[in-house]
């Protein structure tokens, strides 16, 4: 390996006092998203944790760990892994024919299906498990199946939520790869099957791998979905501390799950980072033209076609639902939401939630932006040392943790940890888009650092030699480039925040509810008024949200920003 | 050139369009003062008291706008109300929070949660100008927790349904295990839905030490168990859903009430079969308007408040001189010897009958 | 000028330059010349202050540049890739430099034309970077970097990303401007036919090292050892009996060692040195030998075109004595 090459050098036997500058120097540049993480994630996650394993005041970790020997420990990881795995594989298998299709493929309207497919996965939980219950329950149209409370429909319901998650990140990467190793395979006699299989999928492996690693994380840890659709006779990680903590309160119990989940979601993010390549910064991106739809692509057309039917029954039933008057068909649902409900059942009209929801969500956007846009380009600059590389990679990996852990233990933390100056924020306005911020905040980070990793670094370099300061080139070298992906991660902050339920049902207050909150409380109110109103709320968020993503859509770069 | 500079110009303007965006009217720290925090130094004129007043209380929590405005030109105070999570959530804030409260009082701990706060040391010694009946209060820290409302959870049935299937509905639990009414339950969870814990509660009442044997025989029946009441309500009961294939459900006493058509209810709630909830108010330790929350106790079981419960949140007064809607009054009786079990023992054993429960039901 | 006093840079603990010391004098163009990985490319990175130093020292005029930032030091980095930005035009690229400083923008586009037509390239003014030749990229890429009239370029390997002939034109351009420019350039290459266009002065570096240096004659008429000779595009190098039998038939005094350049040795029927073919070789100058010589062993040697030179054939060579170099090497 050339000298010239730095980075790729023999670990030092002894650091050189310059290397371990550096690292300081980055450590102090990363000290303010660390702080703002460590404030808003780490600590009250620990102090929730810190519940079970202090009891009267002493360190008793023996109770912790009997519990991760209960039997029924055992059953809950085992199904929630088993769960998670099978709802990964076949968002996987689901997901890839129509990654190819809606990136590779000129199919009309392709842009429009790709945000529809988003829609699920930033819809609230609430409003999906009613949709497939209408579906799936007894009297529904599928109810024949049977399918009504097993396990077979919260892994359907987990794909339907994630499938968006493979196709863009796949999608993205299979824009970029380039065609030729594929062309030299075939005119080497491959037929087009083996060139997938021996030049494409390894090619592809990263981007699959890294899109089954988040899918992996959201299915671990979902919630609402596994409530809804399991019916209460199977139990997840994620649900069992819940149950754990509100109900049974058992908080060692709560606190040994916990652990065990951050474990695995750490073990997971550390094999997904070794087998995820890092972007090569020498690499030119280059976007393959979408070629014209031929006769050989009916399959995969075909395929597409029916995972976008799939993703929309629910979605349909939902509008079907929300149109229904009575026995016709009416628009009153949607005129009532200007009204706070029958019976009063809000206090404000969900159009009123509709804008607190939009508050909320440019708070949770610019929040999130910041925080990552610093972490991403943390995460991007080239490391000068083996030890400053881990430090960078430590960090990229820190920061996706918020997607592995449990919103319960974060909730809860957070009324126990953030509960006194300096840090008295439970009581702050702000503390509903922070918490959605956390949510959001691996998202930007994962959509900026592919861009901002594909800048050759020589390029600041250049500008540099020719007088441009720091912030100049970040400017006039780093924001050209960066500027659309920034707005689609912005498009991205503000739809994971609109639909935001678990942190968010936690922690509003209720003068000024969200739109998902609105909905969960109109579904628990009876009245047959108020489960059309909330069917129409629900059409008006994954609109909403829908609108938003086509806009992040229509403003990426292709073959960049996984997702 | 013109290119490159009109990209650049939208660049700028996006960016300062969604700066401006951000720091604008849009953000929350920038909005109405409502949604801002005052602590409690805010004063005003009217009336003996002074400052915020905060309750806190779970997400079924509502109040008409009108009475809470007269309770804040009655007392001074202004009243902020936290409202998120279902009851149990709500009890295990208050527990967690025992040694620096999130509010000044709280609302919505109810019966099979009251031992935990309690326990906890959560809540202050509270005294009431009014007193409400002593049937409501709990056996231990009746001094601190305040009845203020109750509801019963009881089966539902679908009488329509039964009057159209030419079938006489059940009237007892031991009736739900009959093969007559073979897949025509639903009940919400008890590990996961406050009235379903309460039905699992009303049978561990009636059947004691053997209630793993008639939930077996529930299940064996064909008993259907969902997540949440809304799921059972909305998703399988015939009543209250077109697709319903159930008229059996577990609901509340006051549900017939909201299925009035034509002059006459079509459901109807067994009255043998109810577990009664009580909704407890009280004033929590530490608190820093401790004379607010006081008020605020009181308040809420003044006539007022206790007459707009089941319009406001589906529950019956505690106070016998309050009003019930006619449609309450004519079509929801209440039972007259609901199940109970002790608050204590529910405390006690509440983990191992779940763990047991959940058991039987994932047999 | 620029002064180099023993410099230093290290990765982890592998040393990428090894305690070297240059000096340019203004107006003149160094080159350094070293294998890949020989750390000429990381020297060059440290000049521009993109690598901080281990040890040593870098200064211009006197003034130890040790806390000044890339961005106030006034050199130029051309990289061999160009490094043009994508999204801006050619002629923003050339004013980058000029932009950033707020010249008025009347002095911007004068500028900026005088650039194009030094590297001729006139009229390219709006096109994106993405619609030019490799050659093409690297003239805007040299215009941007002489803007700002920089004190002194750097160049790394300006011209490897060329193919052949456009790398043959481009280097005489890019000499003719640099010296029009009056500019004072440090550039690394590992092409000795570049280093050669391009320098007035030569620098050999090896194993992050600088194992010779001086005017590019001098370095060229004596390298310092058997390594640089090769790599100066030396033949062969003979050592001992060999060395004293062809340093013996050019009338030059005995020595240990000596580095042949492939037409060191001439097909001339006067030639005091006899030798049978091996085998020959056509090319449109003339013809490449490869002779077994004797007392000297199988060595280059080139006859004019039309001379008839067959394997097998007896002949007799001369030493052309500017095409051979004696090493101040011994045992």
């Amino acid at each position: 390996m050339s000298l010239d090459t730095p980075g790729l050098v023999p670990r030092p036997a002894t650091r050189p006092p310059r290397a371990a500058r550096r690292v300081a120097g980055l450590l102090a540049i990363a000290a303010a998203p660390v702080l703002v993480l460590g404030v808003l994630f780490v600590l009250p996650v620990a102090g929730m944790v810190a519940e079970g394993f202090v009891v009267d005041g002493r360190f008793a970790p023996g109770a912790v760990l009997d519990v991760l020997a209960r039997p029924r420990v055992h059953r809950v990881a085992w199904f929630t892994v088993w769960t998670s795995g099978v709802a990964t594989l076949l968002a996987v298998v689901l997901g890839l024919p129509a990654a190819y299709a809606l990136h590779r493929l000129a199919l009309p309207g392709r842009a429009v299906v790709r945000a529809a497919l988003l829609v699920p996965f930033v819809l609230p939980t609430v409003v999906v498990g009613v949709a497939f219950r209408q579906l799936l329950g007894e009297g529904g149209p599928l109810g024949f199946l049977g399918l009504d409370g097993t396990p077979v429909a919260i892994v359907c319901g987990l794909v339907f939520f994630n499938v968006a998650v493979v196709v863009r990140t796949v999608g993205v990467a299979w824009e970029s790869l380039d065609p030729r190793p594929g062309q030299a395979a075939a005119a080497l006699g491959a037929s087009p099957w083996q060139v997938l299989r021996t030049v494409t999928l390894p090619a592809l492996r990263p981007a699959i791998v890294g899109a089954a690693s988040i899918v992996f994380l959201f299915c671990a840890t979902a919630f609402g979905v596994v409530l809804t659709l399991g019916g209460v006779r199977y139990s997840t990680v994620e649900t069992e501390i819940y149950l754990l903590t509100t109900t049974v309160f058992d908080l060692q119990a709560a606190a040994a799950l916990s652990v065990l989940q951050i474990v695995v979601v750490v073990a997971l993010l550390a094999l997904a980072a070794r087998l995820r390549a890092t972007p090569d910064p020498t690499a030119q991106r280059a976007v393959a033209p979408a070629r014209a739809v031929r006769r050989s692509d009916a399959p995969v057309v075909v395929a597409t076609l029916l995972v976008l039917a799939a993703m929309l029954l629910p979605i349909v039933t939902l509008v079907l639902g929300s149109l229904s008057v009575g026995d016709g068909w009416g628009l009153d649902n949607y005129r009532a939401l200007t009204t706070a409900g029958d019976d009063q059942a809000l206090l404000v009209p969900v159009t009123t939630a509709l804008l607190v929801s939009l508050r909320t969500a440019v708070d949770a956007m610019w929040m999130a932006l910041l925080v990552g846009i610093v972490v991403s380009l943390i995460v991007t600059r080239r490391s000068h040392s083996v030890g400053e590389r881990r430090v960078r990679s430590t960090l990229d990996g820190f920061f996706m943790l918020p997607l592995g852990v449990s919103a319960v233990t974060l909730g809860f933390g957070f009324l126990i940890t953030l509960d006194r100056p300096p840090l008295d924020l439970r009581d702050s306005p702000l503390l509903v888009p922070m918490a959605q911020a956390l949510v959001a905040l691996p998202l930007v980070v994962r959509s900026l650092t592919p861009v901002l990793g594909g800048i050759d670094d020589r390029q600041r370099q250049a500008a540099a030699s020719l007088g441009a300061s720091p912030w100049r080139t970040l400017l006039t070298v780093d924001l050209p480039v960066v500027w659309k992906p920034v707005l689609a991660a912005c498009g991205f902050a503000f739809a994971v925040s609109l639909g935001e339920f678990g942190a968010t049902s936690f922690l509003a207050r209720d003068t000024n509810p969200t739109l998902p909150v609105v909905i969960f409380r109109l579904i628990g109110h009876p009245g047959e008024a108020n489960y059309g109103m909330a069917l129409a709320a629900s059409v008006v968020l994954a609109v909403v949200t829908a609108v938003v993503v086509l806009g992040v859509e229509r403003l990426r770069v292709p073959g960049v920003g996984a997702f | 050139m013109s290119h490159a500079r009109s990209r650049a110009a939208l660049t700028t303007s996006t960016l300062a369009a969604a700066t401006a965006l951000a720091l604008a009217g849009c953000s929350l720290a920038g909005g109405d003062g409502s949604t801002a925090t005052e602590p409690s130094t805010s004063s005003s004129d009217t009336g003996q008291g002074g400052g915020t007043v905060v309750l806190a209380t779970h997400e079924s929590f509502h109040l008409p706008k009108k009475l809470v405005r007269a309770f804040e030109a009655e007392t001074g105070y202004d009243l902020e109300v936290r409202a998120a999570g279902d009851a149990g959530t709500l009890a295990t804030k208050l527990s967690l929070t025992a040694d620096n409260p999130i509010a000044d009082a709280a609302f919505g701990v109810d019966n099979t949660f009251a031992s935990r706060p309690l326990g906890e040391g959560a809540f202050a010694e509270v005294t009431t100008t009014a007193t409400p009946p002593a049937e409501y209060a709990l056996p231990e820290g009746g001094d601190r927790l305040v009845p203020v409302d109750s509801a019963n959870v009881c089966v539902n049935v679908d009488t329509a349904w039964f009057e159209r299937e030419g079938l006489t509905p059940p009237t007892t639990l031991e009736d739900l295990a009959d093969d007559r009414y073979r897949d025509l339950f639903v009940t919400p969870g008890a590990s996961t839905s406050s009235p379903g814990m309460a039905f699992f509660l009303a049978t561990v009442a009636a059947f004691g030490d053997s209630w793993p044997d008639y939930w077996t025989d529930l299940l064996d029946n064909g008993a259907k168990v969902v997540d949440g009441w809304e799921d059972a309500y909305y998703g399988d009961f015939t009543a209250g859903s077109d697709n319903g294939t159930r008229p059996i459900v577990v609901s509340y006493d006051s549900s017939p009430a909201f299925t009035v058509s034509g002059g006459r209810t079509t459901t109807a709630a067994l009255l043998d079969t109810c577990f009664r909830q009580v909704e407890y108010a009280g004033v929590l330790e530490g608190a820093d308007n401790p004379a607010g929350a006081e008020a605020l106790v009181d308040w809420m079981l003044s006539d007022e408040v206790q007459s707009a419960l089941p319009e406001s949140m589906y529950v019956f007064p505690v106070m016998p001189g309050a009003t019930v809607p006619p449609d309450w009054a004519e079509f929801a009786p209440q039972p007259t010897d609901p199940y109970e079990v002790d608050p204590a023992e529910i405390d006690a054993n509440r983990e191992q009958w779940l763990t047991e429960w959940t058991d039987v039901i994932s047999r | 000028m620029l002064a180099l006093r023993d410099v230093t840079v290290r990765y982890g603990d592998a040393t990428a330059v090894d305690d070297v010391s240059l000096d340019l004098a203004s107006g003149q163009v160094l080159a350094v010349l070293g294998p890949s990985g020989c750390g000429k490319s990381t020297l060059l990175r440290a000049v521009a202050g993109l690598e901080p130093l281990e040890s040593g020292s870098i200064c211009w005029d006197g003034e130890d540049l040790a806390g000044t930032p890339t961005h106030k030091r006034g050199f130029a980095l051309m990289f061999q890739d160009g490094q043009l930005f994508a999204h801006l035009t050619v002629a923003r690229n050339v004013a980058y430099a000029l932009r950033l400083r707020r010249t008025p923008a009347a002095r911007v586009a004068a500028r900026v034309r005088e650039l194009l037509d030094l590297v001729g390239l006139s009229g390219y003014d709006d096109r994106l970077p993405g619609t030019l030749s490799g050659g093409e990229r690297q003239r805007v890429a040299l215009a941007r970097a002489l803007a700002v009239e920089p004190r002194l370029i750097l160049l790394d390997e300006p011209l490897s990303a060329l193919d052949a002939t456009l790398r043959e034109r481009l280097a005489g351009d890019l000499r003719s401007i640099l010296h029009a420019a009056g500019t004072t350039a440090l550039l690394v290459t590992h092409d000795h036919e570049e280093a050669f266009a391009l320098a007035d002065r030569l620098a050999v570096m090896r194993g992050g090292r600088v194992v010779q240096q001086g005017a590019i004659d001098e370095v060229w008429r004596e390298p310092v050892d058997e390594e640089t000779a090769l790599f100066l595009g030396y033949a062969r190098v003979l050592r001992d009996a060999a060395a004293r039998r062809v340093l013996d038939a050019a009338a030059l005094p005995p020595a240990y060692a000596v580095a042949l350049r492939r037409s060191a040795l001439v097909v001339d029927d006067e030639g005091p040195l006899r030798a049978v073919v091996e085998s020959a070789r056509v090319t449109p100058e003339l013809v490449r030998l490869v002779v077994g010589a004797e007392g000297v062993g199988s060595v280059d040697a080139v006859a004019p075109l039309g001379g008839r030179v067959a394997p097998g054939d007896e002949v007799s060579l001369r030493v052309d004595v500017t095409r051979l170099a004696v090493l101040a090497i011994t045992p």
